[in-house]
């Protein structure tokens, strides 16, 4: 099997609010970043398009073909999307690869998601019959989930607290971080709750943003002469839509996804875990069994910031240029889609 | 034993949302001058094409559109349908002509409406121009121009349409 590499990752800053930007203006300058880190003109000197986004964010039907004039697709492009996040669309581009339809690939994922109150908006994509009609907001049902850890005593409100302080002083070394500071986990205690038993610091913010990734066979990415990162696994499992038949203080699927991508088959120096909620953090590393010899989140994860539909593609950039700046050899990335951690991606990266 | 239910086959469940929309940078810069009366479209650095209105890039070389062009009030009509069918609340009586008018400068069309013209003469490569609504009542949309209307000019041949400089026929 073809081993595939990533050679080039960019991200936007991300922000409470773009402001008037559309989408393909909020993706066009992290694109012309990406292809001038590859050295390449546009989508066309690659063989293959792949973007994650999802309409419901900026509330603009086919806000996702609005992307796609961002590529420079004349003469015709092979491109593909998903309604997820775009560390999705990089499976799909992995499989194209993979089954010889292309030698590269790029993926961006982007999400405006300040024009709409994005924890209602999330509440349509509950199942349509018993949830979705109720409108339970995405904070709710993890409000709900932390309750049940807190309950069970599995987490105290100070691990919490001590996940909000790591991240927070963990992003001042994240120039596109959008919430970061010397932050005290007794400082996130004193604050006062928000949805019990979450207070602000405990939920990621809105974020406006986008960010890129280009891949390819190890062949071509030495023909390019571009430093570059191994995927040396992939894969993703998904829970019942059913949130009563989850047990929703383990991550069974995050477990299963990581062992079947081989993490296991080496040290894991860095995990980046896609986090919205800072007890999710918790569930994820237990559920991954990572230790105090794991550096998790050095960018502060997506309690820093939350790009919906890119942050996913980013926590697998942010192993990537840990790995080609030589602070680590090997590393674990995390995505997650759906209600309290539902649906989880996880990928192995090494050094080449 | 409960006694026996009436089968569910329907849930209505209407989905509201609220947006702040913003139509972005580019279109942001189009509708500030169409508030002004004036029609106009961005050019692309690369292939100089012009955009109207314009959603921020050119589609084909994927970069920004910044040089903003002014565009003429004629136009011709690329291609056109007649509509038969009444839309509910919509005031227009069919059967009434939407077109897909290029205006002069301008390399792409967008969708307008045609009147004061005989419906069966309309055709491809037709001149038209501008009729716009008072003064008092342009905002920030589109239909400032109430419709465009037949001129007394001669036909754009097919493969001229969307390449009339902004002075139209006289190059
Ligand atoms: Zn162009």
């Amino acid at each position: 099997m073809k081993e595939i590499a990533i050679v080039g990752f960019q991200q936007s800053n991300s922000v409470s609010d773009a402001g008037a930007v559309n989408e393909v203006e909020m993706i066009m300058p992290v694109l012309s970043r990406i292809f001038q880190q590859v050295g390449i003109n546009n989508a066309q000197d690659v063989g293959f398009v792949c973007s994650g986004s999802c309409d419901y964010l900026q509330g603009a039907a086919f806000a996702f073909v609005a992307g796609v004039d961002a590529l420079g697709a004349v003469p015709p492009i092979k491109e593909s999307h998903v309604e997820m996040d775009a560390a999705w669309a990089l499976y799909e581009s992995i499989l194209k690869i993979r089954m010889g339809h292309a030698d590269s690939a790029l993926i961006y994922g982007f999400g405006k998601s300040s024009p709409g109150e994005l924890p209602i908006v999330m509440s349509q994509q509950l199942d349509p019959y018993y949830l979705a009609p109720l409108w339970v907001d995405s904070i709710s049902l993890a409000a709900l989930q932390a309750r049940l850890m807190l309950d069970q005593g599995l987490i105290t409100e100070r691990d919490m607290a001590e996940v909000v302080s790591q991240s927070r002083r963990n992003a001042m070394n994240n120039p596109h971080a959008q919430l970061a500071g010397d932050v005290a986990p007794d400082d996130v205690l004193a604050q006062e709750m928000y949805l019990s038993p979450l207070r602000k610091a405990d939920i990621c913010p809105v974020s406006d943003g986008a960010s890129a990734m280009i891949i390819a066979t190890v062949e071509k990415a030495k023909e390019w002469g571009l430093p570059y990162a191994i995927i040396s696994g992939i894969d993703h499992c998904i829970e019942t839509h059913n949130l009563g038949m989850r047990d929703l203080t383990d991550s069974v699927s995050t477990r299963t996804a990581a062992k079947r991508a081989g993490m296991g088959a080496g040290p894991v120096e860095v995990a980046e875990l896609y986090a919205p909620f800072s007890h999710q953090e918790i569930i994820l590393s237990r559920a991954l069994g990572l230790g105090d010899e794991t550096l998790i989140n050095p960018s502060g994860g997506v309690l820093a910031g939350n790009l919906m539909m890119a942050s996913g593609l980013s926590r697998i950039g942010e192993v990537f240029n840990r790995i080609v700046s030589g602070e680590v050899q090997r590393g674990i990335a995390h995505a997650t889609s759906g209600p309290c951690l539902q649906h989880n991606l996880v990928t192995v990266l090494e050094k080449a | 034993m409960s006694e026996e239910q009436e089968v569910v086959t329907v849930v209505k469940a209407p989905v509201y949302l609220k947006y702040n929309f913003t139509a972005g940078a580019a279109p942001a810069r189009f509708l500030a001058q169409i508030k002004k009366g004036v029609l106009t479209g961005q050019r692309c650095p690369k292939c100089s094409a012009v955009y109207v209105p314009p959603r921020g890039s050119c589609g084909g070389c994927g970069v920004a559109t910044e040089e903003e062009v002014v565009l003429s009030n004629k136009a011709t009509v690329q291609s056109f349908t007649i509509v038969y069918i009444p839309i509910p609340n919509n005031p227009i009586q069919p059967p009434y002509i939407i077109a897909n008018v290029v205006p002069d400068g301008a390399n792409v069309s967008f969708i307008h409406l045609m009147s004061e013209c005989v419906n069966e003469d309309v055709h491809i490569g037709a001149r038209v121009e501008a009729v716009w609504k008072p003064k008092e009542e342009w905002g920030f949309a589109m239909d400032n121009i109430r419709y465009y209307r037949p001129i007394d000019e001669p036909n754009v041949p097919v493969d001229q349409i969307g390449k009339l400089s902004v002075n139209g026929q006289e190059g």
